[in-house]
């Protein structure tokens, strides 16, 4: 694999367009008749965090489910650092392995304490040994407050603390880029909160991530580009400062209307 | 009880004195009515199961046959002179019933598992695991006992088992491997896709990810309808006496025929019984329990 190739070529400057780590071209997706994804262009360097904004039904779920495989898609090109992931020959599983996902309902196994959760992949995929992926995971899971948690079962937590789980379970195979799908919807809005502070957190010390997110205050302060999807169309795509203080397309401005005004 | 009340639910009061709770007059009647309600409906219970248990009873006992069944079904010389050797061939039961239990496990379960692989190389495999449930959950058991029974010595093959307590645990385990296949395979499609997407995203090959993730939770979810077809087994080692083997079936027919007199089949139906209530009731036990742990999951 080109892994050792991405590791150590030169890292671009956040906010780079001209070596990106996710570039996607023309994406299409559909379901039977209905076109859910239509040429999406997206660029993603390193140490960005991009924001999906738009309403449910607009495609951000999709967008990522086909950028980690989980969906065929049916025009278009992906690419994650030099590597194809839309070639139908890609051995996906490697693939899948410089990604992370967190997903809106956490799908955390609960058959599993949140250690094993975590420890799962680095253990079975990664062939870490146990101790070692365990003393990883229990340095993660201090640094994100729920070290007293490792032995509990996932239905013993909070909604914030199962989210958090989940996100630690995905760094503990240190992916090269990071997908969030609307994982503050599923949660109490006092929760949110912690999740997010989470979030900013993976920000500050360099993860790519690409996020969908219904939360526009945190898209604003945190993101370095912000796309809003329609119908599954980009309508409009720049800075979170541009898309939120001056919006282009009146359909970004009837959506922020609709988000912001209550 | 009103000491939990007063430490569990009080809101924090402003004064220092811890507070006594005292339930309201309200509440009092209503624990009086409750109470009264109770004792009722206990008195209810017992009186219409004892109207209900001596007419039934007196119906029997009254019939103009009852005598001759008394004596033809229920004769205490005939049951304590057959019983020991009824319990002898129940004991050949029980060993068919703990061989074949394990075997059709692992048959089921790795029948289920072939039919959710997707390799296009393991396709002949798929067909004739379908085939194999196809026909076989098709056919009576006891259809399969005598095919099995007299069909396999038939062949004249070498090394073929010629024991029929051996045949027909083979047979058996033929027939309940398929239903069990389908309850697995039933297991299997209950955990929800997404937890295979979530061990997939994390780099988990399939197979990883079914044995990992997936079946794990599968095999929790049909303990209890294992366990069901489980206590079905167990009578059904009965069927085998139609190949001659003297189990307790078999040798409260031998006991029966050569005295004309049927309570040797009461004696095997009891020891039947005694070992399958208690399977059952341990069944729902464990399915109450799966209920709850599932609903809890869905409350939170």
């Amino acid at each position: 694999m080109s892994e050792t190739t991405v590791d150590s070529a030169p890292l671009p400057p956040p906010g780079a367009t001209s070596d990106p780590l996710l570039r996607i071209r023309g994406l299409r997706k559909r379901y039977g008749s209905k076109t859910v994804l239509n040429r999406i262009d997206l660029d993603v360097a390193a140490h960005q965090v991009v924001c999906l904004i738009g309403a449910s039904g607009s495609g951000k779920s999709t967008l990522l489910r086909c950028i980690d495989l989980l969906e065929e898609i049916d025009d278009g090109t992906i690419h994650l650092g030099e590597v194809e992931l839309s070639d139908p020959a890609l051995d996906a599983d490697a693939a899948r392995r410089r990604i992370g996902v967190v997903f809106q309902a956490y799908n955390l196994f609960p058959h599993l304490t949140v250690l094993d959760n975590i420890t799962l992949a680095p253990r079975r995929v990664h062939r870490k040994a146990r101790r070692d992926a365990e003393a990883e995971a229990r340095e993660l899971l201090e640094r994100f407050g729920l070290a007293d948690k490792a032995a509990e079962y996932p239905d013993r937590l909070s909604g914030g603390q199962q989210q958090r789980a989940a996100i630690v379970r995905a760094l503990a195979t240190e992916p090269e880029l990071l997908l969030l799908d609307e994982i503050t919807s599923a949660l109490d809005p006092e929760l949110v909160g912690e999740v997010l502070e989470v979030v900013g957190e993976l920000k500050r010390r360099g993860f790519t991530i690409v996020m969908a997110t219904h939360e526009m205050g945190f898209a604003r302060h945190a993101a370095d580009q912000v796309c809003f999807l329609e119908d599954g169309v980009v309508r409009e795509h720049g800075t979170a400062e541009q898309i939120f203080t001056d919006p282009r397309e009146p359909a970004t401005r009837r959506f922020l209307a609709r988000v912001l005004d209550h | 009880m009103s000491e939990t009340y007063a430490r569990g639910a009080t809101p924090p009061r402003q004064s220092d004195q811890p507070e006594v709770y005292r339930p309201s007059a309200r509440q009092l009647e209503r624990e009086r009515y409750r109470a009264r309600k109770r004792r009722r409906d206990g008195w209810i219970a017992v009186t219409c199961t004892t109207v209900f248990a001596v007419v039934a009873g007196a119906l029997v006992v009254l019939s103009p046959g009852w005598q001759p069944v008394k004596d033809t079904f229920l004769s205490g010389s005939e049951f304590s002179s057959s019983f020991p050797k009824i319990l002898d061939g129940f004991w050949l039961n029980v060993q068919m019933f703990l061989i074949a239990e394990p075997a059709i496990l692992l048959l089921g379960l790795v029948v289920a598992l072939v039919r959710s692989t997707h390799a296009p190389g393991l396709l002949p495999v798929r067909l004739l695991a379908v085939g194999y449930v196809d026909v076989f959950r098709g056919t009576p058991t006891l259809l399969v006992v005598l095919a099995v029974g007299f069909g396999i010595p038939a062949l004249q093959l070498q090394g073929t088992p010629s024991q029929p307590w051996v045949l027909g645990t083979i047979a058996l385990v033929l027939s309940y491997g398929a239903y069990v296949a389908e309850v697995f395979r039933a297991g299997l499609n209950s955990v929800h896709p997404s937890q295979r997407n979530a061990a997939r995203a994390l780099g988990l090959t399939e197979a990883q990810a079914m044995r990992f993730v997936v079946l794990p939770q599968a095999v929790r979810n049909v303990v209890p309808p294992l366990l069901n077809d489980f206590v079905s087994l167990q009578k059904d080692t009965a069927l085998v006496a139609t190949l001659g083997p003297l189990e307790a079936l078999r040798q409260a027919q031998i006991a029966a025929d050569s005295h004309f007199n049927y309570t040797p089949y009461l004696g095997s139906a009891l020891l039947f019984v005694a070992v399958t209530v208690p399977l059952a009731r341990y069944t729902d036990r464990l399915a109450t329990r799966a209920a709850e742990r599932q609903f809890a999951g869905v409350a939170r």
